[in-house]
């Protein structure tokens, strides 16, 4: 069927702000889609409030909102619009339940907008778990013994009645299974019942008959119009059942199902997308295989794209989203051509001849005094993926592109050695799951446990574990041989098995250059393969390759001018969305340029990742041995490390030793401004401040130099990302508590310590420079005062408290920094403002986090021309010569995992924890705050009682908030310090009790039964005292606004006035271009 | 260590680590992608005198089990692995891949880079090719894969058929449809009342066989050199022709028999079976460069225009125009390359499809063919 003509215009929904179990895969699912659509020549009307996103770029949808995901603003959105179609399977489960929601609500109706890939009762009938159960056993087909139940004595007589444990709980409608769990007994399930009742929005939660350590399988597959299905990939799970899907190692396609098992999961999986009613689109589907017996069950279904669709568009080269999105407006699977054959149809089930692994990562370190344990509930903040000719060699690929110190399996780095070798502390290693677990099976391997005990331990299958086992084994070999013993066989075996030259050194004590050497002697080459869709049967046009061991080289170097843009690997906290923004952006002017782009990155989650993006894509770890094999195979003129993170930044200095042409700025401007000796000499050379500081290389010289700067002081690691290790501490007590944190960070490097500036505004500057001329792309102001990471902190583009005074002198220094630092391409500088004074905090010349939020607030592509200015061309001739003044305010909130992490402390600091950001914009500070804090959710509340509670410090401030909030009709709860300054102010307040006072109702109570609206809670000390973090625990559960800084508190004042004032409007990025280029006339 | 030799006609020869049994062979070196059913492809008797060269990587991760056989042995001559896996996991599992190789007399060679084999092939055309195990060395292997005759002109229907005729046992546990702890997806039962069904044994898969009888049929086997008149007096009430080896163009005694039974009887082919309906109609058949053999390939029903995946394992097709020309409508065509995959005669009772049903992938008994063949004997009894 061709496509439809009787629709114009598609509202596509993006999924929001990166979270844990929602990340920049629906940015990779939107763009295809945002692309296939106009494509056909539709008009696409976007929608999206994270801006970091490529698909929020205003060339990539016709209209493009940034704007809160929310109900009420989607209906104004969709009054003005009037599109003729809503697609809701592209934004994840944000995308699709706020679509639901806007159909429930009769707004699509209403404004006769069609539901397009999925409609309302196939989405409610995937998604609703009573409702699927009916349908799977309607089919004939197996699901768990369950129950769904809306109240803890429902759940409980459920449970008694059955007496089945362990019990999984799962909460329904919520993403990636938050406030799920595994109880073992009935006290564990009772608590985690109720946590899971109020997680759900729905108030309901599932329970279900455990299936821990089965297999877990997963399919990936497509329906269209005329009812044509096909499967697009079957994942097989290395961690069996009970560790959820995005927190376990997988590996595609399946390899220990029989065909007839494997077709038989196919047939289900074709059954359910048919009985659910999806009628155009791709469907995730999950199953349970007892290996025992092979008894088949069905966990779930995902009526919409995925983190896995995205990961198996990537594992086989069909690109899912594109595909889905054009079978939505009407075409058959026939009637589309596979881009990567280009001859041969798109209606076809792809064939692979490799092996694909998926390895999540995690941040446990940051969420101190939470449980590693993997659950149900994903934990996972990334994940890298890796393509090998053999299931060794992928694993190890997989393992050393997490960037986490492993360099595979053995071979020394972190986990290679032989760290754990009792057997208790090996045993309990396997058989509690966690992110180190597969360096454990090792472990166990090495300490000559069997591998059936291991299997037993950890019900891994058996086959996997023997996999594990061999290359373990070939690691024993590589030792027991050495360097003299090293013969073709054994290093071409280990080659094959994934190890790389700098493990093989390890193992066998000698200098990479020698078993390089020996390679180069036997023959034994890296050669490139392609991702073709069909194991090499037809000519494959799409450049998206993957490295191997083997007999042929398919890389065939062209002979333009070659630019390799080094990626950001696996998402992570501090370095996300943001980076691959910019490595994409990079691409992309470089090949408007007329440059060849070769892209490297390990993320299959992402843009950059995609085969479209650049000229040339590899998939590979991000390490150096792996980099410089792409970059020397494909002749490279030149590479670039800065729009990566720090990931490439890191690699920088031996890529250049090694030979490497870094473009731009120069690695060693790069270390000059990381270098604390350097960095205080270019201070005081240019006349500039900074805060008292000093270097410490031991914890004893730290404590030496903390009595000469005087408290408070900040503890910082050098070399890492994301405040990683970084702490504020008041007195010598709490910097002993952390010192050896903060070195253990950056191992081997120096902590940094600075004179803390209490109460000073710290001020982000992102500019470009050419070596000549320097432009400002903005200039972000802090809401919250110094002290919490930049990546945390709530912005304000362009500044809304500093006097232009202030300004002119943050930009002399920009320029005269960006002159002394000899920066080509983006700067990131950091300032603090204290009494007057500018201080300098940090300078990156590198892309920074803020680029993307930036240069969609100044409708410039910064990242583009950074791109362009490194590859030798001047800001004049880009015509981008002066600092864009926007006649709008853009602020930037950030999105927190804490719901993930019980038991970690809920609270803004020098370390970040932010997983996502959104954008509020509109024509004043207030609208614009308040909009973005519901697009980071929950909203700023207009009426309702608030509860109080500050630290000393903050007292007199909190006075006025109380007097503001008192004004706009909220009734003042607090404990009895704040509300005896209240009191004594002559504010109307209510003295309610802490926890651990003892009288109820406490403030805790209040939060449950819904009465309080709005917390401004600020901490005492580094971390919320326990009774604090109860309160903002609870306070997190319920979805309760919650403030916990004092500048915050004013800027919500703000906000909330301006929604009293008038109602929120919409306007689409375009309209405000639109209006930028009025100011500019 | 790599004492196992792969060598092709046009002189290329790899060294790979052998398993299996100790033997040198020669056949057609075919490339396969499905990613799953080694089992069922090794002993596909399609696969006689192949040597089965597997596109994906992991061979035998899930072992060999006692119900997934096609034919009492494997028929393919060699098989070429990237990685032959020694330890296997599946809970069916009876012994490893290279185990039952050796029990079958049928060498393997692994650790050979089955992906430039592949590429070889696809851009050369499909290769005589020599696989040994036993020391010889690369000229001999050379050599002895250029001096084979190959399978174009070849007939192998007295190795590929059955001995004699036999009645196929239809007892429910032989034909139930393949479960998963009492999951099917194929909830219904089998047909009756049964249509008395003579199949023409050419290298028939069992897999097709259990579909038939599960669709309708009381299905009795003879080898491939039976008459029109053996049929006859068989009295059945209708005809099946099974898939195979070989050149079509080299049974031309077949394509006789066939030719008479299509007259008497409503005749329904498949794979080779659809060929020699092809030649049987006087229609030619020709050697494609490299074949079909994988389990992706999207087939279109001109009739319905419906597009669905499947299996295939064919060196030789059809020509659409000769057939037109000899009264046949072409009704279904490869998505791919164009190639014929089913037809309908304009007047007799016979149909026919180049493809694998009801095996991989698809479930028995299910399928679209096996229940029009029931409704046109039906339609003709």
């Amino acid at each position: 069927m061709p496509k439809r003509t009787d629709i114009k215009s598609i509202l596509i929904v993006g999924s929001g702000p990166i979270v844990i179990g929602q990340a920049c895969e629906f940015d990779y699912s939107g763009s295809q889609a945002c692309k296939a659509l106009r494509e056909e020549g539709y008009k696409v009307i976007l929608v999206n409030s994270n801006p970091a996103t490529i698909m929020t770029d205003p060339q990539m949808a016709d209209v493009t909102y940034i704007e809160p995901l929310v109900p009420e603003i989607l209906e104004k959105i969709i009054a003005k619009e009037r599109p003729d179609a809503l697609l809701p399977t592209l934004g994840g489960q944000t995308g699709l339940n706020l679509s639901v929601e806007l159909y429930k609500r009769g707004i699509l109706d209403k404004y006769k907008v069609e539901l397009i890939g999925a409609d309302a009762e196939a989405i409610e009938k995937g998604e609703d778990r009573e409702k699927f159960r009916e349908s799977m056993l309607k089919i004939g087909l197996d699901v768990p013994l369950s129950a769904v139940v809306h109240s803890l004595k429902e759940a409980l007589e459920w449970a008694d009645r059955h007496k089945k444990y362990p019990l999984i709980i799962r909460p329904s409608f919520t993403l990636g299974g938050t406030g799920g769990g595994i109880a073992y007994n009935r006290d564990e399930f009772e608590r985690m019942a109720t946590f899971g009742l109020n997680a759900s929005p729905a108030g309901e939660i599932l329970i279900e008959e455990s299936l821990l350590g089965w297999k877990e399988l997963e399919m990936e597959v497509m329906r269209d119009c005329k009812d044509q299905c096909i499967a697009i990939c079957s994942i097989e799970n290395f961690d069996p059942m009970g560790v959820h899907t995005g927190d376990s190692i997988t590996i595609a396609p399946a390899l220990t199902l029989t065909n007839k098992e494997y077709q038989l999961m196919r047939e289900a999986s074709f059954a359910i997308i048919r009985e659910i009613g999806v009628k155009s689109g791709g469907s995730n589907i999950q199953f349970a295989l007892n290996p025992v017996d092979g008894r088949m069950i069905i966990i779930e279904m995902n009526p919409r794209v995925s983190r896995s669709s995205a990961l198996a568009s990537k594992a086989t080269g069909f690109p899912i989203a594109k595909i889905a999105a054009k079978l939505s407006v009407g075409y058959s699977l026939d009637e589309l051509k596979n881009d990567i054959t280009k001859e041969t149809p798109a209606c076809f089930e792809p064939a692979i001849d490799y092996v694909v692994a998926k390895v999540p990562r995690f941040a446990f370190e940051k969420f101190a005094g939470s449980d590693s344990t993997l659950t149900s509930s994903m934990k996972s903040v990334g994940e890298v993926m890796s393509i090998g000719r053999s299931f060794k060699e992928c694993l190890q690929k997989a393992l050393r592109s997490l960037e986490i110190g492993a360099r595979g399996l053995g071979g020394g780095g972190k986990f290679g050695g032989r760290e754990v070798t009792d057997i208790s502390a090996i045993s309990n290693g396997l058989v509690r799951p966690t992110a180190e677990r597969i360096f454990y099976m090792r472990y166990a391997l090495l300490a000559g446990m069997s591998r059936e005990q291991i299997s037993d331990y950890t019900k891994i299958d058996p086959w996997f574990v023997n996999e594990v086992a061999g290359i373990v084994e070939i690691e024993s070999e590589l030792a027991d041989a050495g360097i003299r013993g090293l013969d073709a066989d054994l290093l071409e075996r280990a080659k094959k098995a994934g190890f790389t030259d700098l493990q093989i050194a390890s193992i066998c004590n000698t200098k990479i250059r020698n078993i390089k050497k020996l390679r180069d002697d036997f023959g034994i080459n890296t050669v490139y393969r392609l991702v073709d869709t069909c194991a090499a049967e037809f000519e494959a046009y799409t450049p998206y390759y993957y490295s191997t061991y083997g007999t042929e080289n398919e890389l065939k170097p062209s002979a333009r001018k070659k630019i390799m843009i080094i990626g950001g690997g696996p998402n992570r906290i501090g370095q996300g969305i943001e980076f691959d923004y910019c490595c994409v952006h990079a691409s992309f002017a470089l090949r408007e340029a007329g440059y060849e782009t070769i892209m490297v990155n390990s993320n299959p989650e992402t843009v950059s990742t995609d085969y479209d993006t650049s000229d040339k894509l590899f998939f590979e770890p991000l390490t150096l041995e792996d980099v410089l094999e792409v970059y020397k195979q494909n002749n490279c003129d030149g590479a670039i490390v800065q729009f990566g993170g720090q990931t490439p930044l890191n690699l920088a200095s031996e890529l250049k030793e090694n030979g490497v042409n870094i473009i731009g700025t120069s690695p060693e401007s790069i270390d000059a401004a990381e270098d604390r000796e350097i960095f205080k000499r270019i201070i005081e050379k240019l006349h500039l401040r900074q805060p008292v500081n000093a270097t410490a290389t031991t914890p004893e010289d730290a404590y030496k130099l903390a009595g000469q700067i005087g408290f408070p002081i900040l503890l910082r690691p050098s070399f890492v990302l994301g405040g990683r290790g970084m702490f504020i501490v008041y007195g010598m007590e709490e910097m002993k508590k952390v010192v050896r944190e903060a070195f253990e960070a950056a191992p081997g490097k120096p902590v940094l310590l600075d004179k803390f500036l209490e109460d000073a505004i710290e001020l982000d500057v992102d500019a470009i420079s050419d070596g000549e001329t320097t432009v400002i792309g903005g200039m972000l102001e802090h809401i919250e005062y110094a002290g919490v990471h930049s990546g945390d902190a709530a912005m304000v583009l362009p500044p809304h408290t500093l006097s232009e005074n202030i300004l002119d002198e943050v930009r002399r220094a920009t320029f005269d920094l960006a002159k002394e630092l000899k920066v080509v391409g983006l700067m990131n500088i950091q300032f603090a403002i204290k009494k007057g004074e500018v201080y300098i905090l940090e300078v990156n010349p590198r892309a920074s986090r803020t680029v993307p939020f930036t240069s969609k607030a100044i409708g410039v592509p910064l990242a583009k021309i950074a791109a362009r200015v490194m590859a030798g061309e001047k800001l004049k001739d880009l015509g981008f010569t002066k600092e864009v003044k926007i006649p709008y305010i853009a602020v930037k909130e950030s999105v927190f995992p804490f719901v993930r992490f019980s038991g970690a402390p809920i609270m803004l600091s020098p370390e970040m924890r932010s997983t996502g950001e959104v954008m509020g914009l509109d024509t004043d500070l207030g609208t614009a705050f308040a909009k973005s804090q519901i697009a980071a959710q929950p909203g700023l509340p207009t009426s309702g009682n608030v509860f109080l509670s500050v630290k000393d410090h903050d007292k007199d401030m909190a006075v006025e908030i109380a007097k503001s909030l008192d004004r706009l009709g909220f009734k003042i709860f607090s404990t009895a310090g704040t509300a005896k300054i209240l009191q004594d102010n002559g504010i109307p307040v209510t003295r309610t009790y802490k926890l651990n006072e003892g009288a109820r109702p406490n403030v805790v109570d209040m939060i449950k039964n819904d009465e309080i609206a709005l917390i401004i809670n600020t901490p005492s000390g580094m971390y919320p005292r326990l009774d604090e973090n109860h309160i903002r625990q609870e306070a997190l559960l319920k979805k309760v606004c919650m403030i916990t800084t004092i500048m915050g508190a004013y800027a919500a004042i703000r906000g909330i006035e301006a929604m009293g004032k008038r109602e929120l409007d919409v306007k689409s990025l375009q309209e405000y271009m639109a209006m930028l280029n009025e100011t500019k006339k | 260590m790599n004492s196992a030799v792969l060598a092709f006609e046009d002189g290329t020869v790899y060294r790979g680590k052998p398993f299996g049994a100790k033997k040198t062979v020669l056949g057609e070196a075919v490339f396969n992608t499905s990613m799953m059913g080694y089992q069922e492809l090794l002993t596909d008797p399609s696969n006689y005198m192949n040597i089965l060269v597997m596109t994906f990587v992991e061979i035998g991760c899930y072992g060999i089990n006692d119900e997934d056989s096609e034919s009492g042995g494997i028929k393919a001559s060699g098989l070429v692995v990237a990685r032959d896996c020694e330890i296997p996991s599946n809970w069916r599992s009876r012994m490893g891949i290279g185990e039952y190789l050796e029990k079958n007399g049928v060498p393997g060679i692994s650790g050979i880079d089955t992906r430039t084999i592949t590429r070889k092939i696809r851009l050369n055309g499909s290769l005589k090719a020599c696989l040994s195990t036993e020391d010889i060395s690369d000229e001999e292997a050379v050599n002895l894969a250029r001096r084979w005759s190959g399978i174009e002109g070849s007939n192998f229907l007295k190795d590929a058929t059955c001995e004699s005729a036999y009645h196929f046992d239809d007892s429910e546990k032989n034909i139930k449809p393949f479960e998963l702890g009492g999951v099917h997806i194929n909830t219904r039962k089998r047909t009756f009342p049964l249509f008395k069904c003579a199949a023409i044994d050419y290298g028939v898969k069992k897999s097709l066989l259990r579909s038939l009888a599960y669709s309708g049929f009381d299905v009795t086997v003879f080898p491939a050199r039976v008459s029109a008149e053996e049929i006859s007096d068989f009295a059945p009430q209708c005809v099946f022709l099974s898939s195979g080896a070989g050149d079509p163009a080299a049974a031309p005694k077949e394509a006789e028999v066939a030719a008479k039974l299509m007259k008497k009887y409503p005749v329904f082919g498949v794979g080779f079976g659809h060929q020699i309906i092809a030649r049987a109609l006087g229609a030619k058949t020709y050697k494609l460069k490299f074949g079909h053999h994988g389990g992706n390939y999207p087939v279109r029903n001109i009739e319905t225009g419906k597009v669905s995946i499947t299996s295939q394992n064919h060196s030789f097709a059809s020509d659409a125009e000769s057939l037109e020309n000899a009264g046949a409508i072409v009704t279904e065509v490869n998505l791919g390359d164009g190639t014929v995959e089913g037809l309908r005669h304009r007047d007799l009772p016979t149909f026919s499809i180049q493809y694998h049903p009801g095996a991989a992938p698809g479930t028995p008994g299910s399928d679209y063919p096996f229940d029009a063949f029931y409704d046109l004997v039906g339609k003709n009894s």
